[in-house]
Parts: structure tokens; C-alpha cells; sequence
């Protein structure tokens, strides 16, 4: 089997966003969900820069995914901050007992 | 097939990064998947961001990670999951099908190659405006760190008009307490 580069890292893209989206349904602990989020993230990366390879504008895909990380890493610095406030003043990162909307 | 593997080793790390109970072995094999991501991307062509995404991705978020996770503590939350296990599986291996079917046998061929320009062309002048929100997204990611050094100033539990009354009650009977003193000091 002779799978190209492109196919190659669309498999990866494939199986990081199925892992993280599963990790986002089965994980409870707030610092996780930020794991979870940086996976997604990566597959977003692999993504454009696959993208950008196989229509022959790495450049471009490179600075996308750029923003990509920039935004990626500010989203887990928020998150992580969150989740020592949310701990300091609850006591516990269980995104069930956070919560306060009950349905 | 380099490449292959590494993705494949990706994806098995993400997995481990999902599955682990401690915070910081998480952490740490979200690192792996960093790093991994990193090397793919470099044998794809992508030199600079290889290194942006080692130095950012499994340097500086790993060292956050484990700062928070001293900070918070490592707890382990007993087994119970938000949704059950069985429909977790079933809903990501029919998103995980559904995707793979659309990327790798729906979508069209790529057009064809056009010339490749430089990185520093593409980032600083076609992009100017990725830049600036870059910029923005930098100055709240260190409003978002002052945060998390930040110390708590409510009380732990309760309310703050809970804390004003019980605060306001042990006034009231201090006062209450010197009065009965004055009382009984004449006599």
C-alpha cells in the first residue's frame, strides 16, 4: 500500500480529532479539557500545514498555523487559569460540581 | 512511512494523554504529542513552525501545565464519567468514520502547485492582519497568566453578603460583650 504524504496526515488529522473528541466526552477534570483542547489543536496544525504542502503554499499554511498555535497556547494559559481560580475557590476541578446550571 | 510512524506514535500518545489519571503524566505525554507534531512538521516542509511548535507547544505549555498542576494539585476524580462509556465510543468512532470518509475519499484533488514565496513575505505583509491579532491574543494570554498567580481575596465557600453578616454579627457581639463589661464594672 502506497499511501502519499497528504493522505498520510490526514489519517493523523483524523485520529487526533477523534481522540480529543473523545477525551472531551469522557473527561470530567477542568485541566484535562485543556489536554484535550491542545490535541484538537494539534490536528488543526497537521491540518494547514498538510494543506498547505499538497496545494504548494507551505508559507502560507505556515503562518495560519502560526495564529494557530498563538491562539492554542493563549487558550490553554486561560484555561489553566481558570482552573487554579475555579480549584482555589471551590476546592475541586469536577466540571459536574462547578457547575451551577441544574437541568 | 517516517511519517507514518510518527503519526501513528502521535495518536497513541494522545491517547495515553486521555487515559492517564495523574495531571502531570498527562501533561507529559501532551508533551510527547508536541513533540512528535514537531518533528511530522518539519519532515513536511514546515521548518520554522517545527520549531515554534517544539519551543511553544512542548516547552512553554508543559511548563504552565506543571506550574498549575503544583499549584492546584494532582487529584484524582473517582471513575464516574460524564457520559457513558459505551455512547463515548460509539459517537467518536462515527465521527472518527464519518471525517475519514470525508477526507480521504470525498474531498476533490488538490489543485495544482502554484510558485512558492518566502515565509517572512507571506507572515509580515499577506497576513499583516493575522499579526495584529496575534498581538492582542499575546496581551490576554499574560492578563490570563497574572490571573493565575493571582491570590484569592473571598473567602473559601459562601458568599461574600454571607461573609459581610457573619463578619457583621461578630461586630454586633463585641459590642454587645463591652457593654455588659461597663455594666458590671461600677459595682
Amino acid at each position: 500500500m502506497n499511501l502519499s504524504p497528504f493522505t498520510i496526515a490526514l489519517i493523523g488529522v483524523v485520529g487526533l480529532l477523534g481522540v480529543g473528541f473523545y477525551g472531551l466526552l469522557v473527561s470530567r477534570n477542568l485541566i484535562k479539557i485543556v489536554v484535550c483542547l491542545q490535541i484538537l489543536a494539534k490536528a488543526a496544525l497537521l491540518a494547514l500545514v498538510a494543506a498547505g504542502q499538497v496545494t504548494g503554499q507551505v508559507n502560507l499554511g505556515q503562518s495560519l498555523a502560526l495564529t494557530v498555535i498563538v491562539a492554542d497556547t493563549i487558550v490553554a494559559v486561560m484555561g489553566i487559569a481558570l482552573g487554579v481560580q475555579i480549584r482555589r475557590r471551590t476546592g475541586t476541578l469536577d466540571v459536574r460540581k462547578i457547575s451551577s446550571l441544574r437541568g | 512511512m517516517l511519517s507514518l510512524l510518527l503519526i501513528v506514535v502521535a495518536v497513541v500518545f494522545a491517547f495515553q494523554a486521555i487515559r492517564a489519571r495523574g495531571l502531570i503524566a498527562s501533561a507529559l505525554w501532551l508533551a510527547g504529542v508536541s513533540a512528535l507534531t514537531a518533528l511530522v512538521l518539519y519532515l513536511y516542509g514546515a521548518h520554522q513552525l517545527a520549531v515554534i511548535e517544539l519551543s511553544v507547544g512542548t516547552g512553554l505549555v508543559t511548563v504552565l501545565f506543571v506550574l498549575a498542576i503544583n499549584i492546584a494539585g494532582d487529584t484524582a476524580l473517582d471513575a464516574r464519567l460524564v457520559v457513558p462509556l459505551p455512547l463515548a465510543i460509539g459517537v467518536s468512532l462515527l465521527f472518527v468514520l464519518v471525517l475519514g470518509w470525508l477526507v480521504l475519499v470525498a474531498l476533490p484533488a488538490p489543485p495544482a502547485a502554484p510558485a512558492a514565496t518566502d515565509f517572512a513575505d507571506v507572515f509580515w505583509q499577506s497576513r499583516g492582519l493575522d499579526v495584529l491579532v496575534q498581538v492582542v491574543l499575546i496581551f490576554s494570554g499574560v492578563l490570563g497568566f497574572l490571573g493565575l498567580l493571582a491570590e484569592v481575596k473571598a473567602p473559601l465557600g459562601g458568599s461574600l453578603a454571607e461573609s459581610v453578616t457573619s463578619g457583621r454579627d461578630l461586630e454586633l457581639k463585641a459590642l454587645e460583650e463591652q457593654l455588659l463589661e461597663g455594666q458590671e464594672s461600677p459595682e
